[in-house]
């Protein structure tokens, strides 16, 4: 493995109008390895990922795919990049069997003129062998996607992505919405994709998420970078307290702490 | 997971089951065959006649003409919209062939042509207004249903004088024509018209297309999530005007094969016609929000509409009687439709 970044952000800023959505942020993402983007509400982590899968493009600074300046200009041309986007709401559709969401959009076919047909069989055996290749179990492909557990439904998309020769997977809060089991059903899932040598941006609110699979760590507050960390730069406590911003976390925890000391005494 | 541990085969077994279940009851077409199977054996004890081969082609007759529209209709509602317009649309198509032969002397060929892309002109119109505007198509398609009434209506009038175009049996290549639109074929005695051949035909290219193409594929994921559908690369809006020209062309040959048939047109054929197009798409299993439905099912919605539609006469009953059985039927087909999208969607743990 080069040492070469798989993907690198320099200085990307987008506006909207006068507002500034994200401002001079820069990471790099490796191959084999996972970089969270951190930040509350509102700091910017869609628009990265909008920019990062084609939908938007960024108004300054630059995207390096290889080393090499790439400019995106549809999610069909970042796919064709080998970036695939792992939506929240997963680009599934509920009342589609399994095998046919998994090849949506990219539908394998034989036959040859107005007889050209969807090759079922070979989707719905594809399916259940890539599934099974990330440890997914799922009873019958042609069960509805509606019929799946959220946890279960993050593990189809990303098994999907990883099929389509992604070699970059943009994860998009893929735990935000879930139990704690669930969550670690799909923490399991990216470490996979990361150990079958997939660089991963994993977007997050969750520091105890990011935490456990992150090799790097960026982090977004109001759509300025506060900090683009290894893993060893940085303790879980230290995250958790830069993303909620600090000194606004101390004057919360002071402002909550208040009412309990002044009633004990009475 | 509901019991802890999912590494046993004991509770994967369990599952299995239920997913059977679940897919007999998924299947949409479901609802509707049960229903035809329960509305012949109705009328068939009422009546000799309905069952009967002639009092058989007598009711698919009726069915064939709506089954048409009915597939075109289903696929158009699995991929999430709707078109008003497709009833007026049957006029349209008619009375431009109409006109442009008996009254400007175009030659057969040329003016079916014309009122061909016409219609099809309609139906990319109206796709792309939706998916341009992204307002509901039951708005846009309102809209240009009532534009074409007044067209069809206006235009006919202007040219003929009267409300009717007549003598379409008088041009060239009638006998062309009527032997595809309009040809009859006796089986047991009893004649059948050709437009239940083609109802046939037009039921197993749409279940083909919706099924096992990928155009199909695409149908299904517009209708259910068409943003979904647009971040994974589905080409939506093509797909969404793809689906109201196809419903034109079921218009376009409906409308012809009602002009053939009859060897005249009304200005107002069509009219009102759309809504029981969707009544039989929705008794097929289709569900009015997209994504779900069959083609083989607004057929046999298609088939339930007219063995109620002369199963009354049969029955000796006066025919006021069949809205209100159709009315009933459809409002069963939809709560049986919620139950079962229910049923899928709300069973996710």
């Amino acid at each position: 493995m080069t040492d070469e970044p798989l993907l690198e952000i320099r200085n990307v800023t987008k506006r909207f109008g006068s507002v500034i959505s994200l401002g001079g942020v820069s990471t790099t993402v490796r191959a084999g390895q996972v970089t969270c983007v951190l930040g509350d509400n509102g700091a910017g982590k869609s628009t990265l990922i909008k920019i990062l899968s084609g939908v938007h493009q960024p108004d300054e600074g630059e995207l390096l795919l290889d080393g090499r300046p790439v400019r995106l200009g549809s999610p069909r041309e970042a796919l064709d990049a080998g970036i695939a986007t792992v939506y929240q709401d997963l680009a599934m559709v509920p009342l589609m069997a399994i095998w046919r969401n998994f090849f949506l959009g990219s539908e394998p076919t034989k036959g040859w003129g107005p007889f050209r047909r969807f090759d079922r069989a070979t989707a719905i055996e594809t399916t259940r062998r890539e599934l099974l290749d990330m440890g997914i179990d799922i009873r019958d492909p042609d069960q509805p996607v509606g019929t799946l557990s959220g946890g279960e439904r993050q593990s189809v998309a990303i098994a999907r992505a990883v099929h389509f020769g992604a070699r970059l997977l943009i994860l998009d809060e893929p735990t935000s919405a879930l139990g704690v089991k669930q969550a670690g059903v799909v923490l399991r899932y990216i470490a996979r994709a990361r150990d079958r040598g997939l660089g991963v941006v994993f977007i997050t609110h969750n520091p105890h998420h990011a935490f456990p699979v992150g090799d790097r760590f960026l982090l977004l507050n109001r759509g300025k970078s506060l900090g683009d960390f290894a893993k060893g730069e940085l303790s879980p406590t230290e995250l958790t307290r830069m993303m909620a911003g600090g000194a606004e976390l101390d004057q919360l925890a002071h402002e909550l702490q208040r009412e309990p000391t002044e009633k004990a005494p009475q | 997971m509901s019991t802890g541990t999912v590494t046993s085969a004991g509770p994967d077994e369990r599952l299995a089951r239920v997913g059977l279940l679940k897919r007999v009851l998924l299947k949409p077409e479901l609802g509707a065959l049960i229903g035809a199977v329960l509305v012949f054996g109705f009328f068939a004890a009422l009546s000799d006649v309905f069952r009967s081969a002639s009092g058989i082609a007598n009711w698919l007759d009726p069915a064939s003409t709506l089954g048409i529209m009915a597939v075109a209709v289903a696929l158009l509602m699995i991929g999430g919209h709707f078109d008003l317009s497709a009833g007026v649309q049957t006029g349209t198509a008619a009375i431009t062939s109409g006109l442009l032969t008996t009254y400007y002397g175009v030659n057969t060929w040329a003016a079916l042509a014309i009122s061909l892309a016409l219609v099809l002109a309609i139906g990319f119109v109206n796709g792309y207004l939706v998916v341009r505007t992204g307002l509901p198509s039951f708005i846009i398609t309102l809209g240009t249903f009532l534009m074409l009434q007044g067209l069809n209506l206006g235009i006919t009038k202007l040219v003929t004088n009267t409300v009717q175009i007549n003598n379409f049996n008088r041009i060239l290549g009638y006998d062309v024509l009527h032997a595809v639109f309009a040809s009859e074929f006796t089986i047991a005695g009893a004649s059948f018209q050709i437009a239940i051949l083609w109802w046939v035909i037009a039921t197993i290219l749409g279940s083909w297309l919706l099924l096992r193409t990928r155009f199909g594929n695409w149908i299904f994921a517009t209708g259910g999530d068409a943003n979904a559908s647009r971040n994974v690369g589905v080409p939506v809006a093509r797909t969404t005007i793809s689906l109201f020209m196809i419903t034109s062309f079921a218009a376009w040959f409906v409308g012809t094969t009602q002009i053939v048939r009859l060897t005249s047109i009304q200005a107002q054929a069509g009219f009102g016609q759309e809504l029981i197009y969707i009544v039989a798409a929705v008794i097929g299993g289709c569900l009015l929000t997209g994504g779900f439905g069959s083609a083989v099912g607004a057929a046999v919605g298609a088939l339930i509409f007219g063995m109620t539609s002369q199963g009354i006469v049969y029955a000796g009953w006066d025919a006021d009687w069949f809205k209100f059985f159709l009315g009933a039927m459809l409002l069963l087909a939809v709560l049986a439709n919620q139950y079962i999208r229910r049923f899928a969607e709300l069973s996710r743990r």
